[in-house]
């Protein structure tokens, strides 16, 4: 060890924290001009991470389950009586879709439709919550030799939940539709108008840049739109609800504040990407 | 150099096993906030357990950085933010430069604020989290360049500084007993 005199020790003391702030905002330029070292530091760090969480998450479950098993006893007759009559409801509502179904099928039949590719999909457990004060997104386990890509898209059994945007050696980050970053082309889906749905990190994202005249209406539901390539046409997103203000926000179909498993589907789509991959070359829109 | 080495008198013979518990108890404080920020992320299921991880992290480095300063060097403090900006996903560097200037200020007030008895330590760690909420908050919309909402930000300030008697009593506890290097 080298000796030094105890004054410049000292000096070398109080010089450490202002040095080391200096390098504070030196890695957050280093961050803001290239972002990939972050990215990737942080997959490292989740793939680290995963096999923890994954051991965490059955006894963890097990707990909550008993919790909740303990509150749904006191309530079981209520919900019986109501599941009664939303499956009586429901059982109208089923013969009305197989009715429509098969008019549909004739339909198309006449009309010489080109079907829809039928999408690959893989399922997922969410292990974590990856999001942050000011960020919204769950982090998948999706095990050592997985084959999902950036920008695939998430659904759960309801809705949409976001998209793919960082992928690590065994897990992928997916950015909620709350997210403040998240931007998504959609269809109002009684008047056909054209909006986007845009994050704002609360629980319901907001609806924006609609056409003049076709205002949304309270209720109504929000579905994808083919433009831009990002999304294929009608996944379910959520419904339009007024706030007091009366903004219109859509109310997620999905149930995102308590996601345990998703599909993540391949569409084959080419058209924006993540938003952070912007400036990079693509990886795998090779035709 | 241990202090206890420094302070004449008699005490056992530094045999390994002696040494190595000398060296626990040293690497308690920052072992300890490290565990406890993975420990908030793990899935428990919670809502708004996003704001639990700058409320542990901020707890650790205020306590540590007033009662124990020697086992959090700055060093440490940032090696402990840059994990904070990892597993926050704040853009990195932000979780750094607020807890170094956490343990700065709380350096820089040791001397009054020890002496003084719980509440009033607990009051100025409420000014610590306000500030710091402040400032992740200003530098993460400065970098992302984007107005944020402020919601979040206040959320995190109130819930860290409601969090910190509950750890606090640990840390006190562990302070006199687990992480005291001269009941080594």
């Amino acid at each position: 060890m080298i000796r030094l005199s105890i004054q410049a020790r000292q000096a070398l003391a109080k010089l450490t924290l202002p040095v080391l702030i200096a390098a504070a905002f030196g890695i957050m330029l280093l961050g803001k001009a290239d972002t990939v070292i972050a990215e990737k530091a942080r997959m490292a760090l989740a793939d680290a991470m995963a096999p923890i969480y994954v051991a965490l998450a059955e006894p963890l479950a097990g707990v909550r389950d008993s919790i909740a098993d303990a509150t749904d006893l006191w309530q079981i007759r209520a919900d019986n009586a109501r599941l009664r009559e939303e499956n009586e409801r429901l059982r109208r509502w089923q013969s009305v879709a197989l009715a429509l179904d098969a008019e549909n099928q004739r339909l198309k039949a006449n009309l010489n439709w080109i079907p829809d590719p039928a999408p690959s999909y893989v399922t997922a457990r969410v292990v974590a919550d990856a999001g942050g004060v000011y960020a919204k997104a769950v982090l998948l386990s999706v095990g050592p030799n997985h084959v999902i890509r950036k920008g695939e898209i998430a659904l759960d059994e309801r809705g949409l939940v976001g998209r793919v945007t960082e992928v690590g050696a065994r897990t992928a980050r997916v950015l909620l539709i709350t997210d403040l970053n998240s931007r998504i082309p959609v269809i109002l889906e009684n008047s056909r108008a054209h909006a986007i749905l845009v994050g704002t990190n609360g629980p319901r994202p907001r609806l924006m840049y609609w056409p003049e005249g076709t205002m949304p209406q309270e209720g109504e539901r929000v579905v994808t739109s083919a433009e831009a390539s990002a999304f294929p046409a009608n996944l379910p997103i959520g419904i339009v609800h007024f706030t007091a203000a009366n903004v219109p926000e859509v109310v997620p179909a999905a149930m995102l504040n308590r996601l345990e498993v998703v599909r993540i589907f391949d569409y084959g789509l080419g058209g924006v990407v993540a938003p952070e991959a912007a400036s990079r070359p693509p990886e795998r829109w090779d035709h | 150099m241990a202090r206890s080495d420094q302070i004449p008198g008699i005490r056992p013979r530094a045999t390994l096993g002696r040494q190595l518990d000398i060296a626990a108890r040293h690497a308690f404080p920052a072992t300890c906030t490290i565990l406890l920020m993975l420990l908030t992320e793990t899935p428990l299921g919670i809502a708004d357990q996003y704001a639990l991880l700058p409320a542990v992290t901020l707890a650790c480095v205020y306590f540590w950085s007033l009662f124990r300063p020697a086992a959090m060097p700055p060093v440490v403090v940032f090696m402990i933010g840059l994990l904070f900006d990892l597993l926050g996903y704040l853009p990195i560097g932000v979780g750094v430069l607020t807890l170094l200037v956490v343990h700065g200020l709380a350096l820089r007030w040791r001397r009054v604020l020890t002496r003084q008895g719980f509440l009033p330590v607990w009051l100025a760690f409420a000014g610590f989290s306000a500030g710091a909420a402040v400032l992740c908050w200003i530098l993460t919309a400065a970098l992302t360049v984007r107005l944020l909402p402020a919601a979040p930000a206040l959320f995190q300030a109130v819930l860290t500084a409601a969090l910190y008697p509950a750890l606090a009593i640990l840390f006190i506890k562990a302070h006199r007993t687990v992480a005291d290097p001269e009941r080594a």
